[in-house]
């Protein structure tokens, strides 16, 4: 889940009888699962919350490709370099993707960026985390991929057309992110050094909560929710999201050997389910106000790359500038 | 210097330089100044070491000491590392990043040209590959010299900077020794005049559309990579790059 609380503007839902006809009209099409096209006419609060869902995971995308930049240059062997290299390229692919299909809402990709940078605009709360050993890069592609691919799966069926189709394309390259991720520290723990074993417990230790963190808070403390599930921006609750990703997850855990640093995390024979612990709530919004550990490291980098390289993006500007009068002298 | 001795040292010329510039684009790994550049950087990079793992494999083979090419990678010091002084040179600025990139991908270019009429078949098999790869790459780095060079005045200043303080790298592109020739004559290699020629005839030609002024054909150049003599650099870039594998030299499997 690449998005955490989006602001939709609604405090409670319309009634049918509240809405005016083009929103009644635009109502019933969602209803009847027709995808929303840009030509389409669309609520106002309907184009701002997608704007910033759609940005939200476009700089998750962008902002996500730093805390594996910071292996890509210690990948210990050259399988696992070319592998991340990849990993990460697809990720700037799938931020250009998301970008595009966010400016088919009259939204612009700069001014975007811009909030971003100024702290204004979230990114997905898990890549203020740091990656701190190099079984980090797998556990980020099992953990992270793994939960924002329950949510993005969902996300195929979304009611606007672009981010659907979006949705579709960028969910086939994470799940093969996600099991070279597990085979990472899978072929770890079943032929590593007890160092490597414990680099992964590691790893997992650090990552567990806050990839349960992605989904955001519960859904009686998201007044946003509710309305986008009506405009099937959404389509399933947090908190049913975040329970799919858990029953998934920890038999694969289960598999790897390695436990998860939650003491109540038991099946449930009457619900079918896992149980789990209280997520720290309190490290969720001090991460998401700018208080993580990597929080300001990141935007600086974000920010540092883009102000560095205006003169990189002028020059072209300049020069396709001159060959254009060129061409029209010629 | 018998053909397997200077193949040898040939290949692990022609892995070592695309190891370690492939590195060096790893290292601006969102950093890019755009979004586009990221992906691009990143493509070359990957392309790079796809290549670097290719020679490396083939050299592995014919060393055949029970190294495999992840050994030759990221468990050989500095002094055994046969890249091109140019490959391991900071990225500094953007006009640095691609103007390294453009006098590399000119000599790659040509050198793989050749390459893929080599008598060698797994060369030539190789280099065919990373001609179309090398292609795209060359392309590229040309429009970015040309950009900045016909841009705007920031933009030339800094090209023409990065023109001048890569120069003295240049000579070692096109400058053959013993392997070089021995390679050549064994029709193995390209033909070491003609590269130089091609080197020169495609860098002038790009400079001069970019309204840079190349460095003296006389320049002094700094020379050694070929041969294990490298710059300061060349140690950092290995103390990063082989961490994992010096720091867990019991770890067979990653």
């Amino acid at each position: 889940m690449y998005a955490q609380l989006v602001e939709t503007g609604a405090k409670r839902l319309k009634t049918k009888e509240e809405m005016s006809p083009e929103e009644r009209d635009f109502q019933e099409k969602v209803d009847a699962e027709t995808k929303i096209e840009p030509k389409n006419w669309m609520p106002e609060g309907y184009r701002k919350t997608l704007i910033r869902q759609i940005s939200q995971h476009a700089h998750s995308e962008v902002v996500g490709m730093l805390p594996e930049g910071n292996w890509v240059t210690r990948a210990p062997t050259l399988k696992r370099k070319l592998q991340l290299m990849a990993k990460i390229q697809d990720e700037a692919g799938h931020g250009l993707y998301l970008y595009s299909a966010m400016e088919t809402l009259g939204a612009d990709r700069d001014e975007e960026i811009e909030k971003l940078h100024q702290g204004k605009a979230k990114y997905s709360s898990i890549f203020n985390y740091p990656t701190l050993n190099w079984a980090d890069m797998g556990a980020v592609g099992w953990l992270v991929d793994g939960a924002a691919i329950v949510n993005q799966v969902v996300l195929q069926r979304t009611s606007y057309g672009p981010y659907s189709r979006a949705m579709i394309r960028i969910c086939k390259e994470e799940s093969f992110h996600q099991r070279q991720g597990y085979q990472i520290l899978l072929d770890m723990m079943r032929e590593g050094t007890e160092e490597q074993k414990a680099m992964v417990q590691d790893a997992i230790n650090r990552l567990w909560w806050p990839a349960l963190m992605m989904f955001g808070p519960h859904d009686d403390e998201s007044p946003n929710s509710q309305q986008s599930m009506a405009w099937k921006i959404k389509r399933k609750s947090n908190d049913e999201l975040r329970q799919m990703f858990i029953d998934q997850t920890v038999p694969q855990l289960e598999f790897l050997g390695c436990t998860a640093p939650d003491p109540d995390l038991k099946w449930n024979e009457e619900t079918g389910h896992y149980d789990f612990g209280e997520i720290n709530w309190q490290e969720f919004y001090d991460v998401l106000k700018g208080n993580g550990p990597c929080n300001r490291e990141r935007i600086k980098t974000r920010k540092n790359a883009i102000d560095e390289g205006a003169w990189v993006r002028e020059a072209a500007v300049a020069y396709a500038e001159k060959q254009k009068q060129r061409a029209q002298a010629a | 210097m018998t053909q397997t001795e200077a193949l040898k040292e040939y290949l692990l010329r022609l892995a070592d330089s695309d190891m370690i510039l492939g590195q060096r684009l790893c290292e601006l790994c969102g950093k890019a100044p755009a979004l586009e550049e990221e992906m691009a950087l990143m493509n070359v990079a990957l392309d790079l070491v796809g290549q670097a793992r290719n020679w490396y494999e083939y050299a592995a083979e014919l060393i055949d000491d029970g190294r495999d090419a992840d050994k030759l990678a990221f468990r050989r010091d500095a002094h055994e590392y046969r890249n091109l002084l140019m490959t391991e040179q900071p990225n500094e600025d953007y006009a640095v990043t691609m103007g390294r990139q453009f006098f590399f991908d000119v000599y790659h270019y040509f050198t793989l040209k050749s390459l893929t009429e080599s008598s060698d078949e797994r060369i030539a098999g190789i280099a065919a590959k990373a001609l179309k790869e090398v292609t795209y790459h060359l392309r590229r780095s040309s429009e970015w010299v040309k950009r900045f060079g016909d841009g705007t005045e920031e933009s030339h200043r800094r090209m023409q900077d990065a023109v001048d303080i890569l120069w003295r790298f240049t000579g070692e592109l096109i400058t053959p020794d013993d392997t070089d020739r021995v390679m050549a004559e064994a029709g193995i290699g390209p033909d070491t005049d003609q590269l130089a020629k091609d080197w020169r005839g495609m860098v002038n030609e790009v400079l001069t559309q970019a309204t840079l002024t190349p460095g003296a054909e006389d320049a002094w150049m700094y020379m050694g990579g070929k041969h294990g003599e490298h710059t300061e650099h060349l140690g950092f870039i290995l103390a990063e790059m082989q961490f994992l594998q010096r720091a867990y030299p019991d770890a067979t499997t990653w």
